[in-house]
């Protein structure tokens, strides 16, 4: 089952501290939606407002159209997938995921039956019999969704569930993650701190920071047009750019920057249509700056190359602009040039892809 | 020349060296034999002269015989005090252990008015002697008109291990497992079926370290059951009014059977539980 989660205003306040503050927030029944931002940025109580464990100090929340103030966790449709996985320890797998099922009152050859095939779901059907302990961190993962969603939920919620996990494994979850909300179809609500998981996993990204929604909307439409500075630093390195509106056009404008005038289309203007005078900051991801050959590239002068490191896909590196040498900017060259520190190179960028905000 | 000398030099230290570790660690077992000696020596004085062949149970050992133990398992009121005591402790046990778990669950789990003072005012009776609270009990049963029995005993020995469970089980209650317990909830169980299925299972080394640990102490406990018991006795008063007539080695007899099961009930601590929660 699965059902569509509608927040309205919520607003969750520890004495002067706003954990949470105003957020608004629509989730389609069946979406993944992540729940992104820094430690302390109101996820975890968000979710925790969710689940019913904390009550909002103001705002409410709809699950599938009903509102659920003064419901508790047990009676909404939801279940939490903890951090720590929360499996009892002292229960084998099945019963473990049977839980939920026993406490409905499901008889024992019935519960018996969903969890094997939840297991099943899972991949452990044959440790089954097993306890936790004797189990891997990734195997203790699958077994705690396993048992989240044997007790058919509307929304599931996770609370940074792949946060214990290493590289490796993280990334393999995601995508088994992903597969199963594909094949149950219930609406999932992750929290997490790590971008690229976000972006791995996410069929809409939410950025908070302090409290507020910093940015909403697909993995893409975020990392390309941020709506926010925050938003912008947060889902991956980026170069921010002073500049100045000099003439606004009906389709594009002219910015003036310390390294040089950019035309950028209008669409890319984040707050609105450009009027000339506006300060402005370009955010321009290292993988934007381009070849000078190009022939939509903007051409930007010379920089020197100040360090470089190899990481595999591509070449990363600091420049100094000829026109601004107290600027450092990161720029990611192609995988097979030749990069020398010292190296004077031409500096171009792709206005497409560059977004602008109002100056902070 | 020089090398040879230093060489030399370091051989000496290397032999003072490999004499003071032998020393050392010869004064270490000697240290060692002299504390057991002097925990052990009693018990095993006791329990060798349980198996006199002789009416004294002083040296010299006469000789190795079953009469003793034969003796007291004839002994009717001896036998009467072994179940009496038994009962005692396994039921003080049980009542101490519910009341120390929910009390450090309470305590562990939800904001109570002034908790640290109530923790306090739960372990305060371990501070108090035993004979302190046994005449205490006597005042307050007397103003009630509750005639002494095993009962009594029991209430007196749930008063001293009540201390000894809460303490015990609220040390194994960790923050680890509010998220457990959380999830048990969110899954739709209610607060007694948290408890019953989920908390108390989880805790199980510990309740049951509690346990044990309560019954050994009520097994040897004389004090109390002497000033609250009257006509049922349990076994260290039965012990107590027979060593009145004098020396004899039964009593050696039923003295190592009462170590004997305090060293089992520890065995079975040991095997049964600290053993298994060393595997998890």
């Amino acid at each position: 089952m699965t059902a569509s989660v509608s927040i309205r205003n919520a607003t969750k306040t520890y004495g002067p501290f706003k954990a949470l503050d105003d957020v608004s927030l629509d989730i389609d029944a069946g979406e993944f939606i992540v729940l992104l931002g820094p430690s302390g940025c109101g996820k975890t109580t968000l979710l925790s407002i969710l689940g019913g464990f904390t009550t909002p100090t103001a705002g409410s929340v709809l699950i599938g159209g009903k509102d659920m103030a003064g419901v508790a966790p047990a009676s909404r449709p939801t279940t939490t997938m903890f951090q720590d996985y929360a499996l009892f320890p002292h229960m084998r797998l099945i019963d473990n995921v049977g839980f939920g099922l026993r406490m409905r009152g499901l008889p024992k050859s019935e519960r018996d039956d969903k969890a094997m095939g939840f297991l099943d779901l899972v991949g452990l059907k044959s440790a089954a019999r097993k306890k936790p302990h004797e189990l891997s961190g990734g195997q203790r993962q699958r077994v705690a969704l396993a048992r989240a969603l044997a007790v058919d939920p509307d929304v599931l919620l996770l609370d940074e569930p792949l946060g214990a996990l290493d590289l490796k494994l993280r990334r393999q979850m995601q995508d088994e993650l992903k597969a199963i909300q594909k094949r149950v179809g219930t609406t999932f609500v992750h929290v997490t701190h790590d971008q690229e998981e976000a972006m791995a996993i996410a069929d809409r990204i939410v950025v908070m920071n302090q409290g507020k929604v910093e940015d909403l909307g697909a993995p893409s439409e975020i990392y390309m047009r941020p709506k926010s500075l925050f938003s912008a630093g947060f889902m991956g390195e980026v170069n921010f750019l002073q500049g100045r509106v000099r003439e606004a056009a009906n389709d594009s404008a002219r910015v003036e920057t310390p390294v040089g005038t950019v035309v950028l289309p209008a669409a890319n203007f984040i707050s609105g249509k450009p009027a000339p005078g506006d300060h402005v900051t370009l955010c321009i991801r290292p993988e934007h700056f381009c070849e000078a050959a190009s022939h939509s590239a903007v051409r930007l002068g010379e920089a020197h190359i100040t360090s470089a490191a190899f990481f595999g896909t591509h070449f990363r590196c600091h420049l100094a602009p000829m026109a601004a040498n107290e600027l450092s900017l990161v720029a990611h060259m192609p995988q097979a040039s030749t990069v020398t520190p010292g190296e004077r190179i031409p500096l171009a960028l792709d206005p497409s892809a560059v977004t602008a905000l109002a100056a902070a | 020349m020089a090398f040879d000398q230093q060489a030399r030099t370091s051989d000496v230290l290397l032999h003072q060296g490999r004499l003071k570790r032998v020393l050392g660690s010869c004064l270490s077992w000697l240290y060692l034999a002299c504390i057991y000696g002097f925990i052990f020596l009693p018990v095993a004085v006791l329990v060798l002269f349980s198996f006199q062949d002789g009416r004294l149970p002083v040296p010299p050992f006469n000789g190795f015989s079953l009469q003793w133990y034969e003796a007291v398992f004839a002994d009717r009121k001896l036998t009467a005090a072994l179940a009496n005591s038994f009962l005692v402790a396994t039921t003080s046990s049980v009542v101490a252990c519910t009341l120390g778990f929910l009390a450090a669950y309470a305590l562990a789990r939800y904001k109570l008015p002034g908790s640290a003072l109530q923790r306090g005012l739960l372990i305060a009776p371990m501070t108090v002697s035993y004979l302190i609270i046994a005449l205490g009990l006597l005042a307050v049963l007397n103003t009630f008109g509750i005639r002494l029995s095993l009962w009594t005993v029991g209430i007196g020995h749930v008063v001293i291990n009540l201390p000894l469970c809460f303490a015990v089980i609220y040390a194994s209650m960790g923050d680890h497992h509010i998220n457990i317990e959380r999830a048990a909830r969110d899954l739709g169980a209610s607060d007694f079926k948290v408890m019953t299925l989920v908390t108390a299972p989880m805790l199980m080394p510990s309740i049951m370290a509690a346990f044990f640990l309560s019954v050994t102490f009520s097994w040897d406990e004389f004090i109390i059951a002497f000033l609250l018991s009257r006509f049922d006795v349990t076994l260290p008063v039965e012990i107590w009014s027979m060593l009145r007539s004098g020396l004899n080695p039964k009593t050696n007899a039923i003295g190592s059977l009462v170590f004997l099961v305090s060293v089992a009930v520890l065995l079975v601590l040991e095997l049964a539980l600290f053993g298994r929660s060393r595997k998890s």
